[in-house]
């Protein structure tokens, strides 16, 4: 094995690199920020305060603790691949996201949102959503609060996830369909901002990625950061070496992804982010502003902002949080793509080899580890922690058609 | 002074109420006439939009008219090349979102507006926290770069703003986005009152700016009006330059009018 990168090197880029605060202006880096109009500029000023202080609030850790424990089932399990990883030569164990409630991975942001938002005294939630799995975390914590909740949805995006849809109405959600643009994550995105601009007082904008203006990047990772955490306390138990060689997440907004890498950035472990080939900002963007934050973004050079394309309706997404862009920079976590058909191949195998059905923005993760198991880039004997970040319950119908 | 804020302010001083309608760049072919007319028509500066293909603080129309534009191969080059070529004795104005300034680089793109004979910059999604670069690049090509502030800003904020604010200061009149509205919002009215109690700049009033009984509502406690989504659905309609711009003039009128009133001044 390639030690050098292991031992020195990333000895000192995890210093450097760490996953930490933001700067005071919200920076990771050179990406971040808070260009928002200046309507929006009070509230998220609010927001970062409220947050840091819940966040340091023993009693409002305790209740998220709990709800994550006796409501949406935490901790999940991480579960050793054993056919696969006999097929490919490595070790490959998953991080169970698919597990938890609702089937992804949303919901340990949203429960966080959700109770910040009840402590901030807001009756509402406005969220935008892609493949539907946010908006039904979103819907799901808003019954549980008893708040209401508004859904932005692209209509592409509503009628190639419609078992989603259907699922936010009974949960009580408002879905709003949302025409304009390409129709799909990034437009909803648009809608959701115009309208929190509007509701601003009672409504909180509950952003389901690790995007947007601070201190959203930065409280969604930590959010998140529950499942590197738990994965980091399971390998420890499971793996002879105590950490993995390689963690690999699918990156949309980069929420899963930025949770998981939480609990690793300072192990020697290569972190490797998976884009969609279509919805690829990191391989592919130029350095922009959309959405409240600075980072990179699929653009044309004018900075018109270009359609994502990707077969999983949650990658269909033009932009990157913040804190990959600068994980990126400074070679921290590398970050690769794969084709929608690689995606469709994955979701086969995994089902067949392991009776576990995930969802198609997870099998983005087991696309790049087939792929380049056994290969220099993931050499024979490796260990592998993979988050799996949802089911693919919702993608049955899709699943369906292109069968 | 030939600057944006030297030009109003010494309209606002002969006792104008200032009226700076906005067109969408390239949403037609001869989207400059349109221009010409709000000229003609006695518009003290004119706004023109450079489109974006995510108008987070636009309303359906300015959305539409972006989407339009685009659709025509309208780019902000193509847009200031052909501003470029126009005789116009009024202030240029340009309004556009921070991507498109940030993916030229910042003096690029301000020497851009410069040589399209620029003088006012209004960057909507770029508050006081992120717009220190930016009011560097645009005071070094002689641009004024022109700060929003709106309802939910704080009292200490809006005297920031309007420091740091060149040309005149935007008061956005609610808290919502761009397009028409039957009524103008009561806190736009408090907030141009507020913010004439902390700055001497020009205050325009603008966001749902429908009507000329809007115009003079707004200039009882502002110094002006920004008209854009009311024109814009106009031009969306097939109204041509003649056609808006009588809709121009007829605020224009309206305000002249409320100007010679004695209510009108304190
Ligand atoms: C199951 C699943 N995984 C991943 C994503 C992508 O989001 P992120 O990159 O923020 O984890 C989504 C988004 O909808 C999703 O539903």
């Amino acid at each position: 094995m390639d030690t050098s990168l292991v031992g020195d090197s990333h000895g000192g880029i995890v210093a450097a690199a760490g996953m930490r605060e933001p700067s005071d202006t919200g920076r990771f880096g050179d990406y971040g920020g808070q260009f928002v109009p200046e309507s929006l500029v009070p509230a998220c000023v609010a927001l970062d305060r409220e947050f840091r202080q819940a966040w340091a609030d023993p009693r409002f850790r305790q209740q998220l603790e709990r709800l994550l424990a006796v409501y949406a089932g935490r901790p999940t399990a991480l579960t050793p691949a054993w056919r696969l990883s006999a097929e490919l030569g490595i070790t490959l164990l998953l991080k169970r996201e698919d597990l938890a409630h609702t089937g992804s991975h949303k919901i340990n942001n949203v429960l966080g949102q959700a109770l910040l938002a009840r402590r901030m005294g807001k009756t509402r939630l406005i969220a935008e959503t892609g493949a539907g799995q946010h908006g039904v975390a979103t819907a799901t914590a808003a019954a549980l609060l008893g708040m209401s909740a508004t859904v932005f949805m692209g209509e592409r995006d509503i009628e190639r996830q419609a078992l989603n849809v259907f699922r936010m109405g009974m949960l009580g959600a408002e879905v709003v369909p949302v025409g304009s643009g390409s129709r799909t994550l990034k437009d909803a995105c648009n809608e959701a901002m115009r309208h929190w601009v509007g509701a601003v007082d009672e409504a909180h904008y509950c952003i389901g990625s690790v995007m947007g203006p601070h201190p959203y990047p930065w409280m969604v990772r930590e959010f998140q950061r529950v499942i590197g955490d738990e994965a980091r306390a399971q390998c420890a138990a499971e793996l002879t070496a105590g950490t993995p060689d390689f963690v690999v997440a699918c990156v949309g907004g980069g929420s899963n992804a930025a949770g998981t890498f939480a609990g690793f950035v300072d192990t020697p472990a290569r972190l490797i982010g998976v884009e969609a080939e279509g919805g690829a900002a990191m391989t592919f963007g130029a350095n922009g502003v959309l959405h409240g934050y600075r980072s990179k973004f699929l653009q044309d050079e004018h900075g018109q902002v270009r359609e994502a394309h990707s077969i999983s309706a949650g990658l269909d997404y033009p932009g990157v949080g913040p804190e990959h862009a600068h994980l990126g920079d400074l070679g921290r976590a590398r970050y690769v793509t794969v084709s929608d058909e690689e995606v469709l191949d994955a979701v086969n195998r995994l089902c067949r080899a392991e009776g576990i059905f995930c969802a198609l923005e997870s099998a983005h993760a087991l696309a790049w580890v087939l792929r380049a198991a056994g290969s220099a880039e993931l050499p024979t004997g490796s260990t592998v922690m993979l988050t799996l970040s949802g089911r693919g319950d919702k993608d049955m119908p899709a699943l369906m058609e292109a069968s | 002074m030939n600057t944006l804020e030297g030009r109003l302010r010494s309209a606002r001083h002969q006792g104008r109420k200032l009226l700076a309608p906005y067109v969408t760049g390239g949403i037609s072919d001869d989207w400059t006439r349109y221009l010409a007319a709000y000229q003609d028509a006695g518009a003290d500066a004119v706004e023109i939009g450079l489109p974006f293909s995510d108008p987070m603080l636009d309303g359906g129309t300015i959305q539409e008219a972006s989407d339009r534009a685009l659709a025509r191969g309208a780019s902000a080059d193509r847009i200031l090349a052909e501003l470029a070529e126009v005789d116009l004795t009024v202030p240029r104005v340009v309004m556009t979102y921070t991507n498109l300034v940030v993916r030229q680089g910042v003096e690029t793109f301000c020497g851009k507006l410069r040589d399209a004979g620029v003088s006012g910059l209004i960057v909507p999604d770029l508050p006081l926290g992120e717009s220190g670069e930016l009011e560097g690049a645009a005071a070094a090509s002689g641009v004024d770069l022109v700060l929003l502030a709106a309802p939910s800003t704080s009292p200490e904020r809006l005297r920031e703003i309007g420091e740091r604010s060149r040309g005149f200061v935007y008061a956005v009149s609610l808290m919502g986005t761009t397009g028409e509205r039957d009524q103008l919002a009561e806190s736009g009215l408090a907030l141009a009152r507020a913010l004439k109690a902390v700055t001497d700049r020009p205050v325009l009033l603008g966001f749902g700016v429908s009507r000329p009984a809007h115009a003079v509502q707004a200039c009882r406690t502002g110094d002006g009006v920004v008209v854009a989504s009311a024109l814009m659905r106009r031009v969306i309609d097939g109204a041509g330059p003649a056609e808006v711009g009588a809709d121009v003039d007829a605020m224009r009128t309206e305000l002249d009018r409320s100007a010679d009133e004695p209510t009108g001044s304190p």
